[in-house]
């Protein structure tokens, strides 16, 4: 095996970000990252969706016939986001609500088909898990970076626990109201990429 | 200036590659390009004279914007003086203490300029220290050599904003422009969007409650006075002119409330003038903005909505409220994010009145269209270029087999 397991599941924080350096997922990363509380619990579905397809399909590789593997791949991690939807909407009712349809978009989240196709088909169970959840973590970490800004700046919470008092109740932080709109974390995405290309200058794409 | 040329030629080496301050090489030619002519000068043919370079275009800019800022100084000390005048006293703060020397008189050209000055320096002060320090930043590291471009953008950008916007926000906000719709890109030249446009448009996304509204276009504390597109937006969809206050010759030469440099349509004719004669503006782009928004004007003339009065607003109208005259000669023109070819320059023109009006007219929520319509603009002139340059490759195949 080329890796060691620590390696496989701190790789994919900064040296190779799914969303960062594969730019994959980012469609949620836009979403649900206007409070850092949607964000965290999208990144524990996130990692245990990752985490459980990579193991299962890793599990039943020689089982899958090469012709039909896409569809197989797909059909076990639609389980599990059902699975994980069902347990949202049984004991956080008002965080699915919020979530609302993107937890149920795991589905096709690029980055977990990624990882089944391109780790777990060929790898074996435990380091496609520890691979899963690896990857699961760098998801994590960039929208809990991005909503840590959006939070913070647009509405002057984290948590929802008030950090900045906003003028609307009498303080003195104005809110940004730009921070609040999804397509600011498509700047704040960008800029993370930035800094990571920068510390990290292997990760620049050849011109 | 014989000696400081002198003293300057002296430190040159210093500065040259080699040189114990090479990092800080841009910051001397643009001081040194600042205040002499170029040394530089081509030693092989072809040898091409002409007296445009990029100083002169955005001097020129410049020398065109000169109508718009003085109507900023004066119609915003205007509107801010016949306010005071009625209610009798001296506007609070530091801005008491200066007008109380100078007096409250809406009909004293001095009082109305001082006026209008303490609100407008101190935006574009910010604007140009703020907007320079990241400049010089990037540049620096970059070893990019400075240019003039952000003298434009430093000087656009306040004239769009309404007088009462803290500075500190035309601060994010222009640092965002610089940044993002500039630097990021590569720095002067290759910009895809206009930068003044960019800031304008974070600031109005992010502190919507200082850029729209009914109190912020006059330069009084708590005076709630609506722009013209805001009340025509509440008037009676049969005869939504009635709603004004305001004569069409007032729109004309803009002594009604709005933002800063906005509201004159004279003194951007004037500077369109200029920008014509010199050549600097694209007319294509201008003529065909003013078509594509003439003719949907027009459209939405045909079939009134009951609910809606701005499909009611009469073509000469819609011409001379809100920014439109303004974009269309200082924004849409802007030679690095406008379509490059003469075809693209038509459809780039056409497709931005259009928006223009779409956007003020079917949407209320955004009356200033204006901004989105030219940001929109830009995104597409790329694409814009690369059809009509594909067609004539194609058309060119065809021809010659």
């Amino acid at each position: 095996m080329a890796e060691t397991r620590k390696e496989l599941l701190l790789r994919s924080i900064f040296r190779r970000n799914p969303i960062a350096l594969l730019v994959l997922g980012i469609c949620s990363a836009l979403a649900v990252t206007g409070q850092m509380s949607t964000a965290f619990v999208m990144s524990i579905c996130v990692i245990l969706v990752t985490a459980f397809s990579n193991l299962t399909i890793s599990i039943v590789r020689f089982q899958i016939p090469n012709t039909v593997r896409i569809g197989i791949q797909i059909m076990v991690i639609a389980t599990l986001v059902i699975i994980v939807d069902q347990v949202l909407k049984a004991f956080f009712f008002e965080l699915s609500k919020q979530l609302s349809i993107f937890v149920g978009l795991i589905i096709t989240n690029c980055i977990i088909m990624g990882r089944a196709e391109g780790f777990a088909m060929s790898n074996p169970p435990i380091a496609s898990f520890i691979d899963g959840i690896g990857n699961g973590l760098g998801y994590g970490f960039i929208l809990m970076s991005v909503a840590f800004v959006r939070e913070l700046f647009g509405s002057g919470s984290l948590f929802g626990f008030e950090i900045l008092k906003l003028t609307t109740n009498g303080g003195w932080y104005v809110a940004n109201g730009m921070l609040v709109l999804p397509a600011s974390g498509f700047f704040l995405i960008a800029l993370i990429i930035w800094i990571l290309r920068s510390v990290d200058p292997a990760q620049q794409e050849k011109s | 200036m014989n000696y400081l040329n002198k003293r300057f030629l002296e430190l040159k080496p210093l500065f040259d590659k080699g040189g114990k301050f090479e990092r800080w090489y841009p910051l001397y030619e643009a001081t040194d390009s600042f205040l002499f002519s170029t040394t530089k000068s081509t030693t092989t043919a072809p040898h091409i004279r002409d007296a445009i370079d990029l100083k002169r275009i955005m001097i020129t800019v410049i020398i065109a914007l000169i109508p718009c800022t003085f109507m900023a100084l004066w119609n915003t000390g205007y509107q801010a003086n016949l306010v005071l005048a009625e209610l009798g006293n001296l506007p609070d703060g530091w801005r008491g203490g200066v007008m109380g020397l100078v007096g409250i008189d809406p009909h004293s050209l001095l009082s109305n300029l001082v006026h209008g000055a303490l609100y407008f320096l101190p935006i574009y002060l910010v604007t140009v220290v703020v907007g320079s320090i990241w400049e010089a930043l990037f540049n620096l590291i970059r070893g990019h050599e400075f240019s003039e471009a952000f003298l434009v953008t430093s000087l656009l950008l306040p004239l769009t904003l309404p007088p009462t916007i803290p500075l500190w926000q035309v601060a994010v906000g222009v640092s965002f422009g610089v940044i993002f719709a500039k630097e990021v890109f590569g720095g002067v030249g290759k910009n895809f969007m206009n930068p003044a446009l960019a800031s304008r448009a974070f600031i109005y996304f992010a502190y919507p409650a200082q850029m729209t509204g009914d109190q912020i276009w006059t330069a009084v504390d708590g005076l709630s006075s609506a722009t013209p597109l805001a009340s025509l937006a509440q008037a009676s969809p049969t005869d939504p002119l009635a709603a004004l206050d305001i004569t069409w010759l007032q729109a004309f030469l803009g002594t009604i409330p709005g933002s800063l440099g906005e509201t004159s349509t004279l003194a951007c004719l004037l500077g369109a003038a200029l920008l014509l004669v010199t050549g600097i503006g694209s007319w294509r782009v201008m003529l065909s903005m003013l078509i594509g928004a003439v003719v949907t004007a027009l459209l939405f003339g045909l079939v009134p909505d009951p609910s809606n009065p701005l499909y009611a607003v009469p073509v000469h109208w819609h011409l001379v409220l809100g920014g439109f005259a303004f974009g269309l000669v200082f924004m849409a023109t802007d030679p690095v994010s406008a379509a490059q070819t003469h075809t693209g320059q038509w459809y780039y023109g056409l497709l931005i009145g259009f928006l223009s009006i779409l956007i003020r007219v079917a949407n209320p929520a955004y009356i200033e269209g204006v901004m989105l319509a030219i940001l929109m603009g830009n995104v597409f002139a790329p694409l814009i270029d690369h059809i009509v340059l594909r067609a004539n490759v194609n058309r060119r195949m065809l021809r010659h087999g």
